[in-house]
């Protein structure tokens, strides 16, 4: 534990390094997922300070700020954490860079990844060199994920790899992929599967893009045709990589209910409304009363976030309760995005109008409650097994 | 930003105070409570004041235990799992925090008179249905080196039963808190037949002659004592709200364990299960915002506005989701006053009015979020 002066001296060290550092294009406006600084070797990037922001942060951690030094992150404990946080919230700076490898992979591989393991993939992702997408839906296993068929057969040194993925996000951008593999056919479910790092340039890796209602391509499938995939990469055992995928889940879900701005920190949801009516016009009392209480709902549902946070930190994590997070996190982000709309009327209704992203953004949030995991399957989560429900 | 997780002694207080309201105040107390047509429980008040919770907000120096609001917030939600009737908010919470924000031999006095249990307080603010006291119009007129006060209050809360009232009115250039007490010539009090079975007053003023001695703090600026009094307030009756959404859920997720229809438990319909399971995340959510409240008050109470109104807001429209599918799920047994569940929804019913109700603090919330 740190004293207050030395946690204040961080606090003062930071702000004068974030003042420096942070573009003045990259603070305030809304978060939308096409302002996302996403890394790898195919990003391009939207400006010089899109590319300036990610590399500096990058140079002291920042894109990843509580991983280990040596993995690439700035060591921060959550005192310091939540110093950043706040820091990084009051000049209202965009996150440096944002992915799966953050997001997902980076804890699972934290958890249950070798050291060797850590050095080599963690430190690209940390600076945005490498890019990864998830290879886990297939067309028969959305919900029921543990059904997964694609095949990976044993060939001593490498699994011989072939099947199908559903909902790959990015995968036509991305430089690898983490995929759930059945490496075992006789086992129960959810015993045979294996958690497989692959190279999406490797021989016999396909993607192709899945138009959405949004008109963006995020979705992709891709195709698995005897792709080699050598033994060093697996992450954690061969046939128990459903423990890796539960554990990752728990970090999506986490990642999918803070997604929405607003939940913490993030920039009032009455002041962005306030910013899309036209001139002199008041807010309409019943859109203000339904802002409120997305309002109220959003600040609790942060600060539950940051409770959660707290408790881990005090080593009882969230456990099944991440699925409450995503629940909440993501109906509230749905419910915020149709308000957006509201507020915009007219002028919302036009792809690349006068309120730019705003339609595209209104629908992607559509898939919130359905990605990483349905609103239905986390109430179910929730019912068995912290209600102790059914059977 | 605060640490939201129970502290050991939080824990250990919530135990301790569990344990005690289980034997001593269980549900069944307050129906008996009810059924003699009471609303108060004056030994069970001297036994809470003995192990410290009168004087939870009461410095030491006035023999107080002094364990602060987040700690007074434990005590309020262990309360309101059983729905236990005390003069807690009213005298340990809300009076105790206007006394303390005056400081003069006085104050320190009818401190230790709380703590030790031997005096009990109302605030009296209400005027119409809807909680607003800055709109109050009740006059204090100045009469020589004192005041005389003249008109109504309503919704007082253990109004019918309280040694003495916090009274507020207008004075010449503001509003102006007396303490005064509540036999006082002039005063007429007529006991509200309230839906949650508490004690509630209409209190009239003809009248009533208030010397300088009985003003709290300074004429003309009651809110410096006034607002963190009723923030204190807020806060603690969110957090017993929050307690009242959990005993309400506990009933219900017993019940759809136990009773069966098309030979199973109810409990397995997955209609049910998943309406079960969002509730709980709404508690889950609202106990956030309490800790919150209460560890603002306790550190950086001129800046907690936001937080305590958050908490109210939410605790408000928790409490009510819960009491509502409490009483759906349990379906017709739900509807008798045999079984306890419509005890909660009364008393979430009248938690959600007193000191502002959801559109209030939602508003509170929206203005601090600069909208």
């Amino acid at each position: 534990m740190q004293s207050n002066q030395e946690l204040e001296g961080f606090r003062v060290e930071l702000r004068d390094w974030l003042e420096a550092n942070c573009p003045a294009e990259m603070r305030g406006g809304e978060a939308s997922e096409s302002s996302i600084c996403w890394g790898g070797k195919n990003f391009e990037f939207a400006s010089d300070a899109q590319r300036d922001w990610m590399e500096r942060a990058a140079s002291k951690g920042y894109t990843v700020p509580t991983w280990p030094v040596e993995y690439g992150g700035a060591g921060l404990n959550r005192a310091q954490e939540k110093i950043f946080k706040e820091e990084m919230d009051r000049i209202g700076a965009r996150s440096p860079l944002d992915s799966f490898g953050i997001w997902m992979l980076g804890p699972a591989l934290l958890h249950f990844g070798s050291h060797e393991q850590k050095l080599h993939y963690l430190p690209p992702i940390a600076r945005g060199e490498i890019r990864w997408c998830q290879g886990y839906s297939e067309p028969g296993a959305g919900s029921d994920l543990a059904s997964v068929q694609t095949k990976g057969e044993d060939k001593g040194d490498h699994w011989l790899v072939n099947g199908q993925k559903i909902w790959t996000s990015y995968a036509d951008k991305a430089d690898w992929i983490f995929a759930l593999i059945r490496t075992d056919r006789e086992a129960p479910k959810h015993k045979g599967i294996s958690f497989l790092l692959i190279n999406m340039e490797d021989a016999g890796v396909e993607t192709r893009p899945i138009k959405l209602i949004s008109g963006a391509s995020v979705f992709c499938e891709t195709f698995f045709t005897d792709v080699k995939v050598p033994k060093h990469q697996i992450v954690g055992t061969e046939n128990r990589g459903w423990d890796v995928a539960k554990y990752l889940l728990t970090h999506e879900r986490e990642m999918i209910s803070g997604g929405g701005q607003g939940l913490s920190g993030g920039r009032a949801l009455g002041a962005v409304l306030n910013e899309s009516l036209g001139e002199g016009q008041e807010m309409e009392t019943t859109l203000r009363a339904d802002a409120m209480r997305c309002e109220v709902d959003a600040l609790a549902t942060g600060l539950t976030l940051e409770r959660y946070k707290d408790q881990a930190e005090a080593g009882t994590g969230a456990g099944d309760a991440s699925a409450m997070l995503k629940y909440m996190g993501t109906e509230l982000n749905k419910q915020r995005h149709e308000l957006l709309m509201a507020a915009g009327g007219s002028d919302a209704l036009e792809w690349d109008g006068p309120l730019g992203n705003r339609p595209a953004d209104w629908l992607r949030t559509k898939a919130n409650s359905i990605e990483g995991g349905t609103s239905e399957v986390m109430l179910s989560i929730v019912s068995r097994r912290v209600l102790g429900l059914g059977a | 930003m605060a640490n939201l997780v129970m502290t050991e002694d939080e824990t250990m207080l919530a135990d301790a105070a569990r344990g005690f309201l289980d034997k001593s105040a269980p549900v069944k107390a307050f129906r008996d409570l009810r059924d003699a047509g009471k609303t108060h429980d004056a030994k069970m008040w001297k036994e809470m004041a003995d192990m410290g919770w009168a004087g939870v907000l009461v410095p030491e120096s006035a023999g107080g235990s002094d364990m602060g609001h987040a700690a007074a917030g434990v005590l309020a939600h262990e309360m309101g799992k059983t729905l236990v009737v005390s003069p807690f908010l009213s005298t340990a919470v809300i009076a105790a925090t206007a006394l303390r924000n005056v400081s003069d031999a006085r104050a320190e006095k009818a401190l230790a008179a709380i703590a030790t249990g031997d005096v009990t307080y109302a605030l009296a603010v209400d005027e119409t249905s809807k909680f607003n006291p800055e709109a109050t119009s009740m006059v204090a007129t100045r009469e020589g080196n004192g005041f005389r006060l003249s008109g109504k209050k309503t919704f007082v809360v253990d109004g019918a039963l309280a040694d003495r009232l916090l009274v507020l009115a207008k004075t010449d250039d503001g509003l102006t808190l007396f303490d005064i007490p509540a036999d006082r010539a002039g005063i007429t009090r007529n006991a509200q037949n309230m839906i949650d079975a508490r004690d509630s007053a209409r209190i009239d003023f003809d009248n009533v002659e208030a010397t300088g001695e009985d003003v709290l703090g300074q004429v003309d600026s009651a809110m410096s004592v006034l607002k963190p009094a009723i923030e204190a307030g807020q806060a603690a009756l969110a957090a017993e709200m929050a307690g009242l959404s959990a005993g309400a859920f506990g009933m219900t997720v017993a019940y759809l364990k136990e009773r069966k229809q098309f030979g199973t438990v109810i409990g397995n319909f997955q209609a049910l299960q998943h309406r079960a399971a969002h509730l709980w995340c709404e508690i889950e959510v609202t106990a956030s915002a309490i800790v919150n409240a209460g560890r603002l008050l306790d550190e950086d109470p001129d800046n907690a506005i936001m937080a305590v109104s958050l908490a109210k807001a939410r605790a408000t429209s928790t409490a009510q989701l819960a009491v509502q599918e409490g009483v759906q799920m349990h379906g017709g047994i739900g509807m008798t006053d045999a079984y306890d569940i419509g005890f909660y929804m009364k008393r979430a019913r009248v938690g959600a009015e007193w000191l502002g109700d959801y559109g209030y603090h939602a508003n509170q919330v929206a203005k601090h979020r600069g909208f």
